[in-house]
């Protein structure tokens, strides 16, 4: 279960000047505000702007360009579901069916009582033993209804 | 003397349990544990390996309930239990094997450099410092290794003409955005034997006379991540790096296109990850306009042997044009799954059957998807096909980066197709029209198809904008597609005639 800092400019403002030197900086700024903040406020997006010469509407093109990017910080705990061929291969389309029948969310979303946070991947590399999930960054692996039951009695 | 017990640390093992077999095994009396990376049986795992007088002896899978009936059994001496495997290397699925890129995977502490070097390690970096940068090159050439990312394009070639591009300041770039379903290769190598990439990018760097390597990992590995950084560490502590020549890792942010090596040069460069319009060739003007080798992570991991063994020892290997190994990642519902380095020939028939046992629901293969989510599906009448780039193009297919993914006979292959339309209409950059729109009226046109309305009509507007697609795309995403759809329609047209799709999400 991840803990995330509350938004602050001066913390943002601290985490852009620390990654702003290196070339290509956008990503390491983007992921750091993420790895603080649970997402990248949009907030950050003019300060982003102004440290790196480019426009806002330029900063929100690469944000929005990437899927990891949240624009919220998750829940208390984010399950990760691969929706990739070779799960599909297991069920995992099955599963992951079950999982949003069970949670009353869709992707992306976090349910009423702020617990889990659903969201798709498109493989881990788990390919051998799938259907393939990860809860708060522990890989899970033969995932079907029961176990993944399991792991979300975990997740509260 | 405490005994040793290697327990693989490898995602895979983890997720079957690994960290709860090495601690119970920690606090279970006088052993010393050792993580190592996978031997790639997945199935096998978490296989745990004990240092006998005989060799090392492997048990798997083995899980925490297992333990104190396998330390009862005298495990630590390599004592008998249903679970005993025996010495790793006779396992069939090992021995049918020629491990080079993965010889140490599996073997070794992934973050010790006293066990790299003595299992063969830094002698390819020594042998190229030997002979110079210029028959370093001509080594690799001379090899016949192509791009293991799945385009093939000779990687001595490559490194020849950025070896002549003028510039001040020259990049290595690995590729280790490996977004294709049913591989997990580069994951396996970061994660279980990282020096064997530094190492080949060390000597690229020193062939092409490039100062800054970058390492390019997506964000869905963050074992791999954190293993590599590790290991950068170490190597810049022991002077593997650093003297002229340094590595950065870099995260990719869940951008499949980032796979295509000028999307991850752009992203890189910290822009929105769109394809780049070739020329310019990344060699000549790539990673901040100065000349770049782009590599597969594969394909850089490939270089140690083959400067250590030789140009011939490696071209020796394989058939046609495709020579020396493949690490073959067999996926999906497979009885034994896992990562299996042979020379090129082998047939895609005996790779599903032999080697990976068929399906593990144990119903009849129905299709088997080879090269990713970009390749195409072939069915059981095709599994004379030979694992080579040229024989499985001229099936109107592609080996892509190795995996390959099985089906049983539950599959819907319309329902297959249209996620291939959605999946590139998902991922598509955006800069082309035939990828960015074809994609989405592909999947409209499916949804017609499965409502039963004007089938002739719509198979042919299919079949009409996958050409589009093929020829008019500006990269391997919109213009490879076509693969999975086109085989689906062409080799099972029967689930196109069904009204069972459900919309997928």
């Amino acid at each position: 279960m991840a803990s995330y800092e509350a938004w602050s400019e001066a913390r943002g403002a601290e985490i852009i000047a620390a990654h702003a030197d290196q070339q290509g900086a956008t990503l390491p700024i983007l992921h750091a505000l993420q790895d603080a903040f649970g997402c990248v406020p949009a907030q950050a997006v003019p300060m982003i702007a102004r440290v790196l010469n480019l426009t806002r509407a330029e900063v929100h093109g690469i944000v929005s360009f990437y899927h990891d990017f949240r624009a919220e910080p998750p829940g208390r705990h984010v399950l990760r579901l691969c929706r990739a061929e070779a799960c599909q291969s297991l069920g995992a389309d099955a599963v992951a069916a079950h999982v949003r029948r069970r949670l009353g969310v869709d992707w992306h979303g976090t349910t009423a009582d702020g617990a889990v946070t659903l969201e798709p991947v498109f493989c881990f590399g788990l390919c051998a033993v799938g259907p393939a999930a990860m809860l708060d960054g522990a890989p899970l692996a033969r995932m079907d209804d029961a176990k993944i039951d399991t792991v979300l009695e975990r997740a509260r | 003397m405490s005994t040793r017990v290697y327990v693989p640390r490898d995602v895979a093992a983890l997720a079957l349990g690994a960290d709860a077999v090495a601690s119970l095994l920690r606090q279970s009396g006088d052993v010393e544990i050792v993580r190592t990376g996978s031997r790639g049986l997945f199935w096998l795992e978490p296989m745990i390996e004990v240092a006998t007088s005989e060799g090392r002896i492997a048990y798997g899978p083995v899980a925490v309930a297992d333990i104190s009936g396998l330390l009862d059994a005298g495990m630590l001496s390599g004592g008998t239990h249903p679970l005993r495997l025996g010495r790793p290397e006779d396992l069939p699925f090992l021995a049918k094997q020629t491990r080079l890129t993965f010889a140490r995977c599996g073997i070794i502490d992934p973050l010790s450099l006293d066990d790299y070097r003595a299992h063969g390690g830094l002698k390819g970096l020594a042998r190229a410092k030997e002979i110079g940068p210029a028959a370093t090159v001509e080594m690799v050439t001379q090899s016949g290794l192509r791009g293991r990312g799945g385009a093939g394009f000779p990687t001595g070639i490559k490194w020849k003409s950025a070896a002549d591009a003028v510039g001040a300041q020259k990049y290595i770039v690995c590729n280790a955005d490996e977004g294709d379903s049913g591989t997990y290769a580069d994951r396996m190598l970061m994660e279980g034997d990282p020096f064997v990439l530094i190492e080949g990018m060390a000597i690229a760097a020193f062939a092409v006379g490039a100062a800054k390597g970058y390492v390019y990992t997506r964000s869905e590995y963050p074992h791999a991540i954190a293993t590599f950084n590790a290991a950068l560490d170490v190597a810049r502590r022991e002077g593997v790096l650093g003297d002229g020549f340094d590595i950065e890792q870099r995260v990719g942010a869940g951008a499949y296109i980032c796979g295509e090596e000028t999307s991850l040069l752009d992203s890189l460069e910290g822009k929105r990850g769109q394809v780049r319009a070739k020329p310019p060739l990344p060699v000549h003007k790539g990673l901040f306009g100065a000349p770049t080798v782009i590599n597969n992570l594969v394909s850089l991991a490939s270089v140690p042997v083959i400067l250590d063994k030789g140009a011939e020892f490696y071209r020796d290997i394989g058939i046609g044009r495709s020579r020396g190994t493949m690490p073959i990642q067999l996926a999906g519902n497979l009885k034994y799954a896992g990562l299996f380095e042979c020379g090129f020939g082998i047939t895609l028939g005996e790779l599903v059957n032999d080697i990976g046992g068929g399906t593990r629901t144990g119903r009849p293969v129905r299709a088997v998807q080879v090269g990713g989510p970009l390749g195409a599906y072939f069915p059981p009448a095709l599994f004379d096909t030979p694992f080579d780039y040229e024989a499985f193009a001229a099936k109107d297919g592609l080996i892509g980066h190795g995996g390959v993914v099985v089906f049983d006979d539950t599959v819907d292959m319309a329902r297959q197709a249209r996620f291939a339309m959605e999946f590139c209409a998902a991922e598509s950059c955006g800069k082309c029209t035939p990828c960015r729109i074809g994609s989405v009226r592909g999947m409209e046109v499916i949804d017609n198809i499965l409502a039963g309305d004007k089938l002739e009509a719509n198979f042919e507007l299919l079949r009409d904008l996958c050409h589009t697609m093929k020829f008019g795309s500006l990269c391997a995403l919109g213009g490879f597609i076509p693969y999975p759809v086109m085989s689906a329609l062409q080799h099972w047209p029967e689930d196109f005639h069904t009204m069972r799709h459900e919309a997928a999400e």
